[in-house]
């Protein structure tokens, strides 16, 4: 294997390790709480619900997208 | 192993492993960022198969989509693949398609045989699409190894995407239906508005009566019809699928279709996912992209023929 290639496969290794422990930490302390309250707005305001369902997955998703990216580059800088 | 470190999701009531939704979250997203699909074809049978009802896989599905796009479509813009003027175009389209899709679904039910006719239509698309492709595709990288005398180029995108169709794009931008408008950013001079809005009323209509986001339609029609590069057809169709995604998920969830907890877990391996996908774009030629796409619909006609021939869901 090229050493170009171990290094690019390198720095993945990493993202995932510290990506899996975010991802994890996300679960036990955003979605825990959230499941509760959720829950409930899907039972006594569903409109309320399909509106902060679109906000949530959308609000994930730009963070998610800005973690990942910052570690693409926090890893790749230091790599290359 | 599926059940394996199982999470309880009260909206839903069913009990998935979180990992098992991170996976497939991570699947569909690197085929999102690569085709520019939603993969719903992969997403729903994948949530019935841990026991979701087919109602809340449908709805939570498109959530999930809403997400993945997002990060896709970031990541596209970040390389320059999304025409923003034609996206907000197509979602006005789309959205108008998926609800005719929709009542179409709704009179078919009341007709009694809305399982069979739906079945036997997207055999017939998904197939034309998937040998149409092969074709195209092929002929064109042929007619490439020809002029190029079979030195083999390698490395980022071509930037000039030819297609072996671009004779039937041509004129089909020159049809004269005002109001004609131009797209700077995908390199189309001249199109009737109506055009685009037919395309992207047809891809809603598929996605309104086959489900999902239906850009393996939507992305075929906008490179082949429109005369779209592949790149931009994959990174705007993304940006449409926000849009109308978003649309669809609201719908789906005043109907008490949607568990969102779902979609965030799975969205959590769509986002990494969605990120390789997309950067893996810059290493493949237009003709390729679309010759790799080929497997996607063929993989719906699969699963359609197995639950009409033996009644079950997946």
């Amino acid at each position: 294997m090229k050493a170009e290639t171990r290094k690019t496969f390198f720095s993945f290794g990493i993202e995932l390790a510290i990506y899996a422990v975010l991802v994890v930490a996300y679960y036990f302390l955003v979605l825990h709480f959230l499941a509760g309250w959720l829950f409930h707005l899907d039972k006594s305001s569903i409109r309320i619900y399909g509106l902060v369902s679109i906000a949530l997955i959308i609000g994930q998703a730009v963070a998610l997208e800005w973690v990942t990216t910052f570690l693409i580059r926090l890893l790749r800088g230091r790599s290359e | 192993m599926i059940t394996l470190l199982a999470m309880h999701f009260p909206i839903s009531g069913t009990d998935i492993s979180p990992v098992y939704l991170v996976i497939i979250g991570f699947l569909i997203g690197v085929l999102g960022g690569f085709f520019g699909v939603g993969g719903s074809f992969i997403a729903g049978p994948a949530l019935r198969a841990v026991g979701m009802h087919w109602n809340y896989a449908v709805g939570t599905d498109l959530a999930h989509i809403v997400g993945k796009s997002v990060v896709a479509a970031k990541r596209h813009r970040a390389l320059g693949n999304v025409d923003l003027r034609l996206g907000f175009i197509m979602a006005t389209g789309t959205i108008a398609g998926a609800e005719c899709g929709a009542q179409l679904i709704q009179l078919l039910k009341r007709r009694g045989d809305v399982d069979f006719v739906v079945s036997i239509i997207s055999i017939i698309i998904y197939f034309s699409i998937s040998t149409f492709m092969v074709w195209e595709s092929w002929k064109t990288l042929r007619q490439q190894r020809k002029t190029s005398g079979g030195k083999k180029k390698r490395g980022k995108k071509d930037s000039a995407d030819v297609s072996s169709f671009s004779g039937v794009t041509s004129a089909i931008h020159r049809i004269p239906l005002w109001p004609m408008i131009s797209l700077p950013t995908s390199g189309v001079k001249s199109i009737s508005l109506w055009v685009i809005v037919v395309v992207s009323f047809i891809g809603g209509l598929f996605s309104g009566f086959l489900g999902g986001g239906a850009g393996y339609i939507r992305m075929p029609m906008m490179v082949y019809v429109l005369g779209i590069p592949t790149h931009l057809a994959v990174g705007t169709d993304l940006f449409e699928i926000i849009i109308s995604a978003s649309y669809g998920t609201f719908s789906h969830a005043i109907k008490g279709n949607v568990d969102i907890l779902v979609a965030l877990v799975m969205n959590t391996g769509a986002a990494i996912g969605a990120q390789i996908g997309a950067i893996l774009t810059q290493y493949f030629a237009g003709p390729k992209i679309r010759l790799f796409f080929v497997p996607l619909p063929l993989i719906g006609v699969a699963i359609v023929l197995y639950t009409l021939f033996t009644g079950n869901k997946l």
